[in-house]
Formats: C-alpha cells, structure tokens, sequence
C-alpha cells in the first residue's frame, strides 16, 4: 500500500474497498472483547474458522470477530449478519449447527435466546427486549467492525466525517455543529463539549496544545470506554482527528489503563495504521495539517482519572489533583494548552457528522444524543446498554435489564461510580441526564450502573464505596484522604452495632464539610455515598442504629444464624461451616453455636430447603 | 490592578496575587498549616478555604493557591467557612493531638473536643519539608510515597538519601509534627546537630528514658 495519501488517493482507497467487498456475503460475526474472550469467545473462532475451512466455505461464508456488542450476559455468542440471527451462550460444539444453519437460510431454533425459560426462540437480535429498548448509535458500530481492520471502519463510511469537514477547510463551523448537537462531555461531569473545543480554538498559541482522552475508566463495575476502544478504535481515533481540526491542537494523547490490555493492542494497532495511511502525522490527506497521537498507560490509580490529576500523570509526574484555576484549556501540559474529553465524548463526534448536528440534537430529552451504562448488579440481563438521554431508569432496569435477577424485588440502584449516589426505587422514573440524576443525589458519571435488591443492605454499600475511596484517595488534600477514612470508620461501626445516634449526626456533618472543602471532583463527591444513602434510606441508618438490627441480613455484627424447623439433617450446612459451628444428629434438625459462627452465610448459601433463617 | 470584594470591602491588588496574600494584607486572618510564603502554594490542609462568588451559587476554594480575578466577592469567614474550618481542626486534634500548632489552631477557633477515634500521628503530610527539601534546598531528598491512606513522607527505600545535606530545614519548617529525636538511630538521623555538644540525652542507654523530643530540643536550640 502507498502511504501518506493524499485526499483524492485517500477517497479512492474508501471507494475500492467498498467494491471489493460485496455486502451481503452471509457473516458470522463473534463478539470477542475482553468480556467475550472471558467466557470463551476465542474458542468459537477457533471452532468456526475449522468449520468454514473443513466445507470450504471461504468463499461463500465470511467469518468476522468484533469487539463487545453489549449483552454480556449472553457471552460468548454469535451473531449471524445480515439477518440479525442471535445465538446466545454458544458452545464450540454449536458452530456447525450454526453454519448449517446458515448455509440453510434458516436460523437454528434450539440454539435461540429465550426470554423466559418457556417462551417462544426470539431469532433477531433487535426483537430481544435487551436489545429493542435501546437506541444503539454508538454500540451498533462494533457489530459491523473488526477492529483490527481499518478497510473495514471504512467500509462503514468510518473517517468520511473527518474528510469532508478538512476539505470544506472550516474550524469554527465544526465548533459550531458539536454545539448545535449540544453534546456534554461523557466522563461525567457534563461540561458542554463544544464550548471547551471553543476555549482551546481561542487560545493564541500556534499549534502547540494538546487535545487527550480519558481512557483511565476506574469505576467499578464500569466497562463502557473498553468496550468502544477495543471495539471500534478507529472512531476514537477520527473524533480526536476532527478536535484537532476544529481546535488546532497538533497533539494528542490517549491516558489509558494498563488493566485494559487488549483496548491498548487494538488501539495501537489501530494508531500505527491511521499513520501508515496518512492520517496521522506530518501534512495529514496533503491538506496541510500536522497531528499525532501517543499513548500513556495509568498505572492504576483511580485519581487518575481526573483531569489535573491525569495531566500530571502524563508528564511522569506523581498523579495527583491541583486546584483550577487554572484550567487545563489555559495552562495543562507542560503549561500548554490541553483540552480532555472522555473516550465516549470523542466517539460521539464522527456520530455527529455522520447524522448531522440537528438530528443528533433531536435525539434524548433535556440532554442530547445517547449514553452508555453498564447495568451490572443484581438483574437478569447484565451488559453494556445505550439509550437516549432522559429515558426513564424504570425502562433501563426491568425492560431492557428484565428485572431482578433473584426473588427479591429491586430497591435501588446505584448510578456514578464509586463517587455516585443511589437512587430508590420509588424514583425509578427519573429520566436519566446529568441535572435530573444530580438533583436526586447522586451523578451520571461515566455510566456505571450497579442494580441492588432487598438483599443488599445500604451501609454495607456505603462501606464498601468509602472503603474503595479511601484507598484511592490521592491522599494530597487533608479534607479527602482523612475525611474518607473516618467515613469508613463511622460507617463500619455502624455496621458492627457499636454506633450511637452521635455517630450519625457526625457522619453527615463530616460528608456536607467534605463535598464543600475537598480540592478535586474525587473529593467534592466522595461523599455522595453516604448523602445519597442518608437522604433515601435514613430509615435503614436508623435501625442500624437504634435496634442493633440490619433489615438485609447483610451486616455481620447485628445478625444471627438459626435453622428452622424445614430443616431435614442432610447435613450439608455442617459440611460447609467453616467454623464447625453447626451440629446435629443425621435426619434430625441441626443447631447453630452462635458463638463459634462467623456470619459468614456459607450455610445459608448451601441450603436447599430454605432452612436457614437470618434475623 | 484587579478589582475584588472581600468581607464587604472593596480592595484592589496586583495581578497575580492569591486571594490569601490580599486578604492577609488588608487584614482579615485566615489560618493556614501548609502555606509558607517562600515555597509554592500546596491547598492541601483546606485550613485557608474561603467562600467565593455571589449568592446562590458560591463556593468554597482554597484561598492560598487561587488568583484574584477581577468582580470576585470574597467571605473569609462566612458560617460555611467556619463550619468547613472547624471540622478540619476537629479532623486535625482526631490525628494528632499533642501537636502545639493544632492545639493553637483549635484553642484560637473554639473547637474544644474531638469526636473521632483518637489517633496519635506523627504526620498530617502537609508536604512543608517536601517542598523546602526541593524548592529552597535544591535537594529533593524527601517526598511523598504512595496514595490515600498509604500516603506517607520519606527518603527513597527508608534510607538516608545521597542527596540529603542534614540541613535541617524539614525539621525547622515542620508545622505541626514533633518528630522524636532520631539520634540513636544515626543513619536515620536528619539533624544530627545535638553530636557536637553533650546534653544528657547523647548517652544511648539514657535516650529512650528521657522521652526527648526533637522540639524543642536543647541541643537543637543552643546551636541556633
């Protein structure tokens, strides 16, 4: 291949590969991001490459692995394009079903997604209420991509955006669109993107600012920026490539996890390509303008991730927050310049080009366009899920997430990450948007979304966020790294019934200080936990309090293992207590010696015959 | 000159400065731990936070490391601000309570108990020694190590570092711990000062009886 093309050279090569590709050969699409490989996606690869060649089908059936397509849950699956058949939970010894499915024309009805154990084989992919509820502008991408192959981000109409926005040769109209579209930053906070691009654009200093993306996603439980980068790396690529543009940045860098292997392979690769191309580096397409970007790898520090804190980082720094001003738009890296959106952010923009700034903007209500959560926790269907702004958290959980996964109903769920704040039940209808979610207390974050239920008792929630935060607190500022830390204490004795009515009243009074005094957004929000928990589930703090009792059964300092009179003496409690506090003669009812129990619920959890009760 | 407002009074200072040298200047006080005027401004005790901005919307910023701008209204001791204050103290007495300077601080602010668990620190890690060790000495032979409740000051490995001239200046700007004399332990020692006279303390067997503490150490003193 010739490289550094020019822009007649360049369209030419989006045109041939198009036409050497003809779109409708039958395609047998693997999901194998990190999730998918997790569960075993590279054995069906391996299983449908010895299948297409053992019936010399390379000519007819095509085999693609992607990144993630979202539904988690399901890996490892296969998809079949361009019907749209779905095959959930796929073993190796299924592929050639498949395939002869495939070669068929029909779809393999035992290998089907059922909805409910006695429903009907749902066929296509989008009639699977997982999929149906959701508006996928961004995921959908990852199912027609291999992200290794920059012919195939073409063939999607990938970097088209980027070339007729530098042909028409116009930065402040590109601004002007990303406002229209009115898209906010994605890592959270919500700053609205266009205005920041227009802050740097504005700033008099030649080319040399930085333009960055937050890859650095530490939330627990989170997934959705190495989803996209592992999946369709070349969008995040074109979204920095039309910033750069638009601002004049000639800078980029992406700061990325070291936990998040594969998203770097795939980034890398995906990086040197756009260079062997022309489309990074010196005279980018002949049109004249300069940018490259490199990548730092975090070294796992959940601070990391925020924006003064990951300047620092990335100039081999210790990473830690400073207080802006000055922003980062006036003096960020090496004092240059440096302007930071999220992974999300920066995928959203070729989105934007590619429907037009005024579609995009009719998409959502309050906020514009779509966003990504990942719903994990305790509901039936974990994965990645993208609906438009202002959709109700009610449909997210029981229509696309289908409702708790156990007997118990769901309470409440916890959005934001570690610095986020939960939000009952009772207010499920909320539309999700960055005011409406920080009015109830808690923040959107980076899209984190944890699903808890009856079972899960909020200050065991709460401890665990602060035990998470006090960790993770850079430690610099003395209102954070000591303020999380006596979070931790007060709630860890309220959990172990040695608190008094004092305990609370101090607690919420060290959370109000520490949300006003803390220097970076890591502190202003490390207490959202315990806010947003004390705001709709006082009441649960209370009787931790008072009673000495844990509603949930969770707490191990206030509750107490006894077996009932279901229980039959098979004696498999007795096995399973680490403690060997359980006794009881065969076929007889077996006793619990509270004082040698541990409140480990290893008895519970073994127990099939609901005979053992928590009080 | 920038235009600003602080307590209702309409002042004007140079560019540049922070909103705790203007305040200190016209002569409002706000305490400060891990502020010194000869090293760069740090806004990690959130001793010297004041509320900025207008009603509804203020909020509360470290006052040593933020610019005047101009139009700013400034509170240095609004309610949110003593409210803010009194709890660091009150988290400072939780850490280290038989520091002077934080008895001072809470004696002067009428913090008058401390309802955490009580801990006895040596350190609030205000990052005072780091910055002379670097900005003034030239050294860099100390500096902060790990996160969060990890965090702590030190030497690279725990050893004296090669860079390190045993100035002393880390333990003269120390605000608030009162480092034990680390005599008996020599390649530890920072100071060492108290070795070329005898007080009663240099006898290793007599050391740990004595209690001695670094400040204020006699040695120490005659030597000044």
């Amino acid at each position: 291949m010739k490289e550094n093309l020019s822009l007649q050279e360049f369209n030419s090569l989006r045109k041939q590969v198009k036409d050497v590709y003809p779109p409708d050969v039958p395609t047998v699409v693997i999901p194998a991001g990190t999730c998918g490989r997790a569960s075993g996606a590279l054995n069906l690869v391996r299983a449908a490459e010895h299948e297409i060649l053992r019936r010399r089908l390379q000519e007819t059936v095509r085999l693609k692995v992607t990144g993630c397509h979202g539904f988690c849950q399901m890996e490892p699956s296969v998809l079949i394009s361009p019907e749209g058949t779905f095959y959930p939970k796929v073993k190796p010894a299924d592929i050639p079903t498949i395939i002869e499915a495939l070669l068929a024309g029909r779809p393999a009805a035992e290998l089907l997604y059922h909805d409910s154990p006695d429903g009907a084989g749902i066929e296509k992919q989008n009639d699977i209420p997982f999929y149906r509820g959701q508006k996928r502008l961004l995921l959908s991408r990852n199912e027609n991509i291999d992200p290794l192959d920059l012919y195939d981000y073409l063939r999607a109409d990938g970097y088209a955006s980027f070339v007729s926005l530098v042909s028409r040769g116009d930065p402040r109209a590109v601004i002007e669109a990303v406002k229209t579209a009115g898209l906010k930053g994605r890592g959270g906070a919500g700053f609205p993107t266009g205005t920041k691009w227009e802050l740097l654009a504005a700033r008099k200093n030649g080319s040399d600012k930085y333009i960055v993306c937050n890859a650095d996603e530490g939330d627990p439980g989170a997934y959705m920026d190495r989803s996209l980068l592992e999946g369709n790396p070349h969008s995040i690529i074109e979204g920095m490539l039309i910033g750069a543009f638009a601002t004049g940045a000639d800078r980029g860098v992406v700061y990325v996890r070291t936990e998040y292997p594969l998203a770097i392979r795939h980034l890398d690769n995906a990086v040197r390509q756009a260079r062997e191309t022309g489309l990074l580096g010196k005279n980018i397409l002949g049109s004249g303008m300069n940018f490259d970007i490199s990548m730092v790898k975090g070294a796992g520090a959940f601070v990391c991730g925020e924006e003064t804190a990951l300047m620092r980082s990335i100039e081999g720094r210790m990473g830690e927050p400073r207080q802006r001003p000055p922003f980062p738009v006036q003096s960020g890296i090496n004092g240059k310049p440096t302007l930071i959106n999220n992974v999300e952010t920066w995928a959203n923009i070729p989105v934007i080009f590619e429907m037009g700034p005024k579609a995009y903007a009719a998409i959502g209500i309050a906020n514009t366009g779509t966003k990504i959560f990942s719903l994990v926790g305790k509901i039936k269907n974990t994965g990645l899920v993208e609906v438009p702004m202002g959709a109700p958290i009610r449909d997210i959980v029981y229509e696309i997430g289908g409702g708790a996964s156990g007997a118990a109903a769901i309470k409440a769920v916890q959005t934001g990450g570690p610095s986020g704040g939960c939000i009952p039940a009772r207010l499920f209808d909320l539309p999700i948007g960055y005011e409406s979610l920080s009015r109830a207390g808690s923040i959107m974050g980076s899209g984190g979304m944890i699903v808890m239920d009856e079972n899960t008792c909020m200050i065991d929630i709460a401890r665990y966020f602060m035990n998470f935060l006090k960790g993770e607190s850079c430690g610099k500022c003395f209102s954070c790294r000591k303020g999380t830390q006596r979070m931790y204490e007060l709630l860890d004795d309220i959990s172990a019934g040695k608190a008094t009515p004092g305990h609370l009243d101090l607690l919420e009074e060290l959370a109000l200080v520490l949300k006003d005094v803390a220097m970076c957004g890591l502190g202003q929000t490390a207490s959202n936990p315990v806010l947003s928990t004390l705001k709709h589930f006082r009441d649960e703090y209370i009787e931790h309090i008072d009673n000495k009792r844990c509603p949930a059964g969770v707490c191990k300092g206030l509750i107490s293992f006894t077996i009932n009179e279901r229980c039959t003496g098979c004696g498999v409690c007795r096995k399973a207590c680490p403690e060997e506090a359980i006794t009881g003669e065969k076929k007889k009812p077996h006793v619990i010696d509270l004082e040698r129990c541990s409140r480990c619920g290893s008895c519970r959890s073994v127990c099939k015959f609901d005979a053992i009760d928590v009080r | 000159m920038v235009k600003l407002t602080i307590n209702g009074l309409d002042v004007s200072v140079e560019r540049g400065t922070t909103i705790l040298e203007a305040a200190r200047f016209f002569g409002f006080p706000i305490p400060t731990l891990c502020h010194h005027e000869g090293l760069s401004p740090y806004g990690a005790c959130r001793l010297c936070v004041v509320e900025i901005g207008k009603e509804p919307r203020t909020r509360l910023v470290s006052s040593c490391t933020y610019p005047v701008e101009d139009g700013l209204v400034v509170r240095t001791s609004s309610k949110r601000v003593v409210r803010a204050r009194r709890m660091m103290i009150e988290l400072l007495l939780g850490s280290c309570p038989q520091s002077k300077v934080i008895q001072d601080l809470a004696s002067a602010h009428h913090v008058s108990q401390q309802r955490f668990r009580q801990e006895h620190d040596d350190c609030i890690l205000c990052g005072l020694c780091v910055r002379i060790c670097k900005e003034q000495m030239m050294a860099g032979a100390v500096g902060f190590r790990g996160r969060g409740e990890e965090r702590s000051v030190g030497a690279p490995f725990d050893s004296q570092s090669d860079a390190c001239r045993l100035c002393g200046a880390c333990m003269y700007i120390c605000p608030a711990c009162q480092l034990r004399c680390t005599f008996n332990q020599p390649e530890k020692a920072i100071c060492g000062g108290c070795a070329n006279l005898s007080p009663p303390c240099i006898e290793k067997e007599k050391f740990d009886d004595m209690m001695c503490y670094m400040s204020p150490c006699v040695a120490c003193e005659i030597k000044k």
